[in-house]
């Protein structure tokens, strides 16, 4: 049994060969930078009025969810799964975006109510 | 044959459940699942935050509140001590990578040097987060209390901004959130340690493949993965 199951393993490595280390490399730069780019905005172009802190907050969740995209997909592997797999982790998420929207516009609700008694 | 040894076969027909339609190993499944389900827990956390801070009117300014770096610079230095904690959990991600890269190769000794380098990096992380919270501590936040209002004044924007109540929750949510993730840090350099063990002992030598290695660098990844969301919730929106 065991036998067996090693060797099917053995051919599973074939298949989805892992990265190679250049490519970890070059995730690695990507993700740097990503966040170099977080801090020039927070440090230089926000204090420097070049940019609202509202419009950066848009940025900030943009190059987050970019980073979050790349984490996952190449260091965890998510990239080389099976279409299925990739859709039953990644489309759970609906419940969370739907949970955003509702205490969102929950907090907003307090917070145009909270003007006279802060 | 008698009953009990023909349960324990293995079923191997379609209908039995003996196909593997995703083609992956069974642990790395439920480690998949166990994830996803922990990424749930840490939304709920981080949506609470995101709702508290909408429903004031004013919040304590991150800019203000972390600028300093312990030892160097006690004020005016935003971002960077932090940023130095983001760059060692990112840099920890990719010598777990690597280490995973070497298990698919069976290269023992590589494997062992990336893992040490892992768990490094996770001590040190750990040991950054513990000087954050020593410092802030210091300053008067922590669960139930904060400085005195005459103090606030250096953490909000503007001396008129602050708000006892917004300073309240910005401390306990984040003493819970930055708490609850050093938790799991914790608990990833413990299971690295194991890990490291076990490869020095040969166990997934003896066992033909690293598999191990790989399971448990999806939790370090998914650690990196809600730092990554933490720090921009925290530190700069």
């Amino acid at each position: 049994m065991s036998e067996h199951h090693s060797a099917a393993e053995g051919h599973e490595h074939g298949d989805h060969a892992g990265l190679t280390k250049g490519k970890i490399w070059q995730v690695f730069g990507i993700l740097l930078l990503i966040t170099v780019i977080e801090f020039i905005i927070a440090l230089y172009v926000i204090p420097h009025g070049m940019m609202t802190q509202k419009v950066g907050n848009y940025i900030y969740i943009a190059l987050t969810l970019l980073k979050a995209f790349y984490i996952v997909a190449y260091f965890m592997h998510l990239k080389f799964e099976k279409l299925g797999l990739q859709l039953c982790l990644t489309v759970s998420f609906i419940f969370i975006i739907y949970f955003i929207v509702l205490m969102l516009i929950e907090g907003s609700f307090l917070n145009i109510h909270m003007l006279h008694n802060s | 044959m008698n009953a009990v040894s023909q349960l324990d076969q293995v079923k191997t027909g379609p209908w039995n459940g003996g196909r593997s339609p995703w083609s992956v190993e069974y642990g790395k499944i439920m480690m998949w699942f166990f994830l996803l389900s922990d990424a749930f827990t840490f939304s709920s956390l981080l949506i609470y935050y995101g709702a508290q801070r909408f429903s004031k009117l004013t919040w304590p300014a991150p800019d203000k509140v972390f600028q300093s770096i312990p030892g160097i610079a006690e004020h005016g230095a935003p971002l960077v001590f932090v940023g130095i904690m983001t760059f060692i959990l990112i840099m920890s991600s990719v010598t777990m990578v690597l280490a995973v890269e070497a298990g698919h190769r069976r290269s023992k000794k590589e494997v062992i040097g990336w893992m040490i380098a892992t768990i490094i990096g996770g001590f040190m992380f750990l040991g950054c987060q513990a000087i954050e919270w020593t410092h802030l501590h210091h300053d008067g936040f922590w669960w139930g209390h904060i400085p005195s209002a005459e103090e606030l004044k250096h953490f909000f924007l503007k001396p008129e901004d602050v708000s006892l109540v917004a300073a309240q929750q910005f401390a306990n949510l984040f003493f819970t959130i930055t708490g609850f993730h050093g938790f799991h840090v914790f608990s990833g350099v413990i299971i690295n340690i194991i890990i490291l063990v076990m490869t020095i002992n040969g166990t997934f030598e003896k066992r033909g493949h690293y598999l191990m290695v790989e399971k448990v660098g999806l939790y370090w990844h998914f650690v990196d993965l809600v730092w990554v969301f933490v720090f921009t919730f925290f530190y700069l929106v």
